[in-house]
């Protein structure tokens, strides 16, 4: 047996055990889209006995992105010499009406973008055309943008602009976290976004809530680890925010992007899909940047927003209810045609839960 | 969304690196870290590299399981 086996193997037994010793119910939260995938593609759930329940959080940033944002998308792609440049998640995700997939079919322009780099240089190629980039994401990406907007002033580009629609996410933890029909015991916090803002933001959530977290990197051994962290803080009766993804989130984060970021954004209230509106917890453009900012410069057209029928994505966001409670899971709502968010993206909960859930069950058939 | 892949500096030209990713070679931009050199490791998120992975890994956690392990077997 190789070293990784053996700590896997070692990781396994662990949680085991100190699942066995619980002698209460406990509920943990894996906050990140990226987690929830892990955790089901890996069969962590199948490890850990009927005591442990592990809730999928709001960290998908497509999921919580309201309609709203989507409909204005939608509107500029439909504009004369406007394309909107989005990060591929986006492309399909529904609005009131129509998706920018849909948009692009009645002839609106869409381009997909790796990296809002590659949204400047698009600004530059075309200067008889407005680039609106989606801006959509949490800390992780939202430093990425705010380079991208600095490049675009630098070149002098101003058919470039960013539809911002960034959140952050310690303030929509304290919303879960104030939230006692939730009943959480721990949190598995987010890697990536971690990497930017380091440790401390999160002390409030085992200071003020009593809720313990461990921030964890994705591989399946990593999750475990984290794991184990989190029952042995509850065995000891401790409440801290640990760190298990070391090697990668140090204490302060990353202050180069954290300054990138307070340079172009400033913080605003802003709505999340089932959370509602959340104090200080979205980014708008600093008015010395307002240039670049499409709500100021060019400010969509739109109706006001619907939501889908049915659809309950808001509740599966914030963890009340599992995506087999909707009437739609499965039925009219699947990954080849979404009702909600939750289903389109990749990390979606209901997406999730469709692709390793459903084919579990069939399997046992 | 926030998927972040981990990959080897192989080449710096000022702002930009050129890194492996499981073998695949990509111009990435490295402004948000500072220091890099050929040979480090970086986690790349939307073209950036947006923090350093530093080589030491956790293995006194794994003893640490270990005991627990044992101590379970007792």
């Amino acid at each position: 047996m190789n070293q990784q086996e053996e700590k896997i193997k070692a990781l396994i037994y662990c949680v085991k055990c100190l699942c066995g010793r619980l002698k209460e119910n406990i509920n943990f939260m894996e906050v990140c889209g990226t987690h929830t995938v892990a955790i089901h593609r890996a069969g962590i759930k199948q490890i850990l006995c009927r005591k442990t329940r592990l809730i999928s959080g709001p960290g998908c940033p497509v999921c919580v992105t309201p309609n709203e944002l989507v409909d204005k998308a939608v509107w500029y792609a439909l504009q004369p010499k406007t394309v909107v440049a989005t990060f591929g998640d986006m492309f399909k995700v529904p609005g009131s009406d129509s998706s920018l997939a849909e948009a692009q079919v009645k002839g609106g322009r869409v381009q997909l973008v790796y990296s809002p780099l590659e949204a400047v240089s698009l600004a530059e190629r075309h200067p008889d055309h407005k680039i609106i980039f989606l801006g959509i994401g949490f800390e992780t990406t939202a430093p990425l943008i705010a380079y991208a907007v600095l490049s675009a002033r630098q070149a002098n580009l101003h058919n470039f602009m960013v539809l911002s629609g960034h959140k952050t996410v310690p303030e929509a933890l304290e919303k879960i976290a104030s939230n006692p029909l939730l009943n959480l015991h721990g949190l598995i916090l987010p890697g990536h976004v971690s990497c930017i803002i380091g440790r401390k933001p999160y002390d409030f959530l085992a200071r003020q809530y009593g809720i313990p977290g461990v921030i964890s990197g994705f591989e399946p051994v990593e999750i475990l680890e984290s794991l184990c962290l989190l029952f042995k803080q509850i065995m000891e009766g401790r409440c801290q925010i640990e760190v298990q993804y070391r090697r990668a989130v140090p204490e302060e984060g990353n202050l180069q992007a954290l300054g990138l970021m307070q340079e172009v954004f400033a913080k605003k209230d802003s709505e999340w899909r089932g959370l509602g509106v959340i104090p200080n917890s979205g980014l708008t453009m600093k008015e010395k940047y307002s240039d670049w900012d499409a709500d100021v410069v060019f400010p969509a057209q739109i109706d006001r927003p619907r939501q889908h029928r049915g659809c309950i994505c808001g509740s599966v966001i914030t963890g009340l209810k599992e995506p087999e409670e909707c009437s739609l899971f499965g039925n009219s709502c699947s990954p080849e045609h979404p009702v909600g968010p939750c289903m389109v993206s990749s990390e979606g909960t209901c997406g999730t839960h469709f692709l390793y859930q459903l084919r579990g069950d069939f399997n046992e058939d | 969304m926030c998927l972040g892949v981990p990959a080897k500096v192989l080449k710096i030209d000022g702002e930009w690196a050129w890194v492996d990713v499981s073998r695949v070679h990509l111009k990435i931009n490295i402004a948000l870290v500072e220091d890099m050199k050929p040979g480090d490791y970086v986690i790349v998120h939307a073209g950036f590299a947006i923090q350093k992975l530093s080589p030491e890994e956790g293995e006194s956690t794994l003893e640490l399981f270990k005991q627990i392990a044992e101590s379970e077997q007792r």
